[in-house]
């Protein structure tokens, strides 16, 4: 064996084995439909204590994740050697895949009908105006989230299944997911506030 | 080369210019978004719907012109688009129907019903189509096809 050729077989050793990337974690779709149906009874059955439920924990869930990723894990994985970010992609982006869609279809869909059940919408209520501009945080995280983030979650995912991924292809998404995780996470402060702001008054 | 590329071994992946497709896809959601915080602000009132519906129109306007561009793409990796436009769909369909749902269920109906439903068909076709244009596209020339 040449020089070269000892070398590159001895880089492969040493290289940890890539992982076997799953775009969609098939494992947790009976979570993700146990979720939604549970959204669905709580809706139709107007039932005060699953929409607060619903409500309370996707959204507690869903801040708290917007904000550890885009502030805490997107700054670390920025300094990560290259194979240990490859590696921590491969198994942390398909869990994201279901979970945050399922937390914001959760906090939204039983916040909607909580709002209506408990009066908030009305013109009248004084939360009304806090639930307008929450609306307008969460219409501007729901743009930069679908129509940002995750479709640079997914590319990445399937760059990732490919025999030779791009490296450059995936640094360029990945970078995008990190900026726009904390443009999402600074805006959950917002969100934080609004709905602090309406549970005291 | 990137340092991720260099790493990973594979080419550098050129900048190759493709139309618009995401960017009117991001546009046309701004604006059903944009509808539906309108229309979500006067309920349980009926909203009035001329600003709405014009949203919607544009914003199925901005939808049309994105697919109009991309079916004129010949060197791009469609059974990758079909295959994730797919799928994605199936997701949001379910999601817009849950919207949908809660909407119904809080007695919205006539006008204001149809342009929400329209709102949701364009969001449920929007957001399939900007992942499956995002993810094509780098499995189309010049980048690696698998």
């Amino acid at each position: 064996m040449t020089d070269v050729g000892r070398m590159q077989a001895e880089v492969l050793a040493q290289s940890p084995p890539r992982p076997q990337v799953q775009v969609v974690p098939v494992r947790g779709l009976p979570i993700v439909a146990v979720v939604v149906a549970f959204v669905i009874a709580a809706i139709a059955g107007n039932w005060l204590w699953a929409l607060v439920f619903c409500h309370v924990v996707g959204g507690a869930l869903w801040t708290a994740i917007d904000l550890f990723v885009g502030l805490i894990v997107g700054p670390i994985l920025g300094r990560l050697s290259i194979p240990a970010r490859a590696e921590f992609t491969a198994r942390f982006m398909p869990k994201m895949v279901l979970l945050m869609p399922t937390l914001v279809l959760m906090t939204l869909a039983a916040g909607f009908q909580l709002a209506l059940r408990e009066g908030n919408l009305l013109a009248s209520s004084p939360n009304h105006v806090w639930l307008i501009v929450s609306f307008c945080v969460v219409g501007v995280m729901a743009v930069i989230a679908l129509g940002v983030l995750e479709p640079a979650n997914i590319a990445v995912l399937v760059e990732m299944r490919k025999q030779v991924p791009d490296g450059e292809v995936i640094g360029l998404l990945m970078k995008r997911f990190v900026y726009t995780a904390g443009i999402t996470g600074l805006m959950q402060v917002a969100t934080l506030i609004i709905m602090t702001r309406v549970a005291t008054q | 080369m990137s340092d991720l590329a260099s790493v990973t071994g594979a080419p550098a992946a050129a900048g190759r210019r493709l139309p618009p497709v995401a960017g009117l896809g991001i546009g046309s959601l701004a604006l059903v978004v944009i509808g539906g915080i309108l229309l979500a602000s006067y309920v349980p009132r009926r909203p009035p719907l001329a600003v709405p519906g014009t949203l919607a129109a544009v914003s199925g306007a901005l939808l049309l012109a994105g697919v109009f561009l991309l079916s004129r793409l010949e060197q791009f990796a469609w059974p990758r688009f079909f295959v994730v436009f797919r799928w994605a769909l199936l997701a949001y369909v379910i999601s817009a129907g849950m919207i949908g749902f809660a909407f119904v269920r809080d007695h919205t109906r006539g006008a204001p019903l149809a342009l929400v439903l329209v709102m949701l068909v364009i969001f449920a076709l929007d957001v399939p189509l900007i992942i499956a244009f995002t993810v094509a596209r780098y499995s189309s020339p010049p980048y690696s096809a698998d």
